[in-house]
């Protein structure tokens, strides 16, 4: 019913100056942070801030019935406190193999060494409701998520990932989400590339998605070739995005254009 | 089973005005967009919404491609007495999707 | 070929300009698709203005989910209520978005819903009341486009 529209805006920002990588770490002053809810309507505010109206907590139930049928109830006693945090841990190594995990990486991990399960695939239905039904558990909380040294080389990959121009557009997230952030384009107004409301219920997808189809959709729009959904590319820019997001409030299920 | 949210009062007294609000996940397919081949996808939306208290109808609604995915409906009816309600969407396919929830009324 | 003078313009115009003020008091639906769904569900009963408050956004930044709520003035009794309530789009390919039947034991003849709106239009409610007459109310919002819609 609604055509899509091409991408007219984003070819004019292409001539911007770009950032050198080891200038900063974040193109946004602390005190400049703002959540992807300010650059909404106040309409869609409300539809996020409406505890029975927010389409993501759909999910955020058939999360919590997976959780409570699925087997999970059984080492995790208490899911309204013992996920406070989840918004500022992950994405995490792995103590066992070393590998960083995010958090659907950790409820994989959960059912391959716990429930000999089989993985749930990224973006299933299932693994995102499970997903959002623990990261529903941070909402409201403040994210504070710390690089450890160990760490430390995944956030300079998701940072330089960040800084790196791609696709036809030859345009960088940094292009976009730092330096043109709150300017207009086309009918939206730019925001800072936040994924602190993730999982989150975008009007365009008209469901439910991760932060990694997130960034699959803005490669796309820049005519990039996009790395897969979980993979190692999205898993780092996923540890700079959180960390780039510190000071913010965890709304997943939020809603986003 | 479809996901369904419904909403009741808890503390209606009899003779009040209440709101009722029910939310069903479903994609409401509008049967006018293409996936990336370039092919239609079939339309397949629920076409009509029926809430009963006990075996009345209180309310009810058609929908076409124009309702929004995972219709959200918030409505109201004069509680009276203790019942139950019936929430039931049919698809255009003509399955039924019902979810029931329980109206305690003070007297 | 004639060239057409200026006189002849004004002379056609005039017409359209006469033609247009004679037209039925349901003018209001410009869009015959429209005003042909409108036909086909309440037939050519005149609609008065009124009783009807329908609140859509002045600006819609997506067009697949604009809230809506609408509220018919009405006793809700026995004897005078609402019967149904309907709501059309200028611009959708289908223009009756959704229809809303109440009944005496609705109590109060409100809704709230979600809608789709393909693109910057009037939307218009019109209720049926338990005597049979119409009433509607319009509102326009302005769905923007947006920068970066991938499918």
């Amino acid at each position: 019913m609604i055509r899509a529209f091409g991408i007219i805006g984003i070819a004019l920002l292409a001539g911007c100056s770009e950032k050198p990588v080891d200038e900063a770490a974040f193109g946004i002053a602390p005190e400049n942070i703002r959540s992807g809810y300010e650059f909404l309507t106040a309409e869609t505010q409300a539809l996020q801030n409406d505890d029975f109206a927010n389409p993501g907590l759909l999910w955020v139930q058939t999360g919590q019935g997976l959780f409570q049928d699925g087997g999970c109830a059984a080492c995790h006693n208490d899911p309204g406190t013992e996920f406070r945090s989840v918004a500022s841990t992950f994405p995490a190594l792995d103590p066992q193999s070393g590998k960083l995990i995010n958090l659907e990486g950790r409820i994989n991990l959960c059912r391959t060494r716990h429930q000999s399960l089989p993985e749930l695939p990224y973006e299933s239905d299932d693994l995102l409701a499970l997903t959002t039904f623990v990261k529903s558990r941070a909402r409201g909380g403040t994210i504070d998520y710390q690089i450890t040294d160990a760490l430390q080389p995944h956030f300079a990959a998701g940072q330089n990932y960040f800084y790196s121009k791609r696709g036809q557009f030859n345009l960088s997230c940094n292009q976009c989400h730092d330096e043109n952030a709150g300017a207009k384009m086309r009918g939206d107004t730019v925001s800072q590339g936040h994924i602190n409301g993730f999982p989150a219920y975008r009007n365009d997808w008209q469901t439910l998605g991760s932060s990694h189809r997130r960034f699959e959709a803005c490669d796309i729009a820049v005519r990039a070739d996009p790395p897969a959904l979980g993979s190692q590319t999205y898993l780092d820019l996923e540890v700079y995005l959180t960390a780039r997001g510190n000071g913010l409030t965890s709304e997943s299920p939020a809603i986003r254009r | 089973m479809r996901n369904i949210r419904l909403s009741v009062p808890d503390n209606a007294k009899s003779g009040d005005v209440i709101e009722l609000k029910a939310m069903i996940r479903h994609d409401m397919e509008s049967g006018y967009r293409v996936n990336i081949q370039g092919q239609t996808i079939a339309r397949n939306i629920l076409t009509f919404f029926e809430c009963r208290f006990d075996d009345n109808v209180i309310f009810s609604a058609d929908f076409h491609p124009g309702v929004s995915a995972n219709p959200l409906l918030k409505f109201h009816m004069r509680a009276q007495k203790s019942g139950t309600l019936t929430f039931e969407w049919t698809e255009q396919t003509g399955q039924i999707f019902t979810k029931t929830a329980a109206l305690a009324v003070l007297e | 070929m004639t060239p057409i003078k200026r006189r002849d313009v004004l002379r056609i115009s005039g017409g359209v300009a006469v033609s247009l003020t004679l037209l039925p008091k349901s003018a209001w639906a410009d869009e015959p698709a429209m005003r042909k769904s409108i036909r086909d569900m309440f037939g050519d009963k005149p609609i008065q203005d009124g009783r009807v408050t329908l609140t859509i956004p002045t600006l819609s930044e997506n067009g697949y989910s604009v809230s809506m709520n609408v509220e018919v003035e009405s006793p809700m009794t026995e004897n005078d209520y609402v019967t149904k309530l309907a709501i059309f789009s200028e611009r959708n390919p289908i223009p009756l978005i959704a229809a809303y039947h109440f009944t005496p034991a609705s109590g109060r003849a409100r809704i709230a819903s979600n809608i789709r709106l393909g693109g910057t239009q009037n939307v218009h409610a019109i209720a049926q009341m338990s005597d049979g007459s119409l009433w509607r109310a319009s509102a326009k919002t302005f769905v923007t486009l947006a920068a970066c819609v991938v499918l």
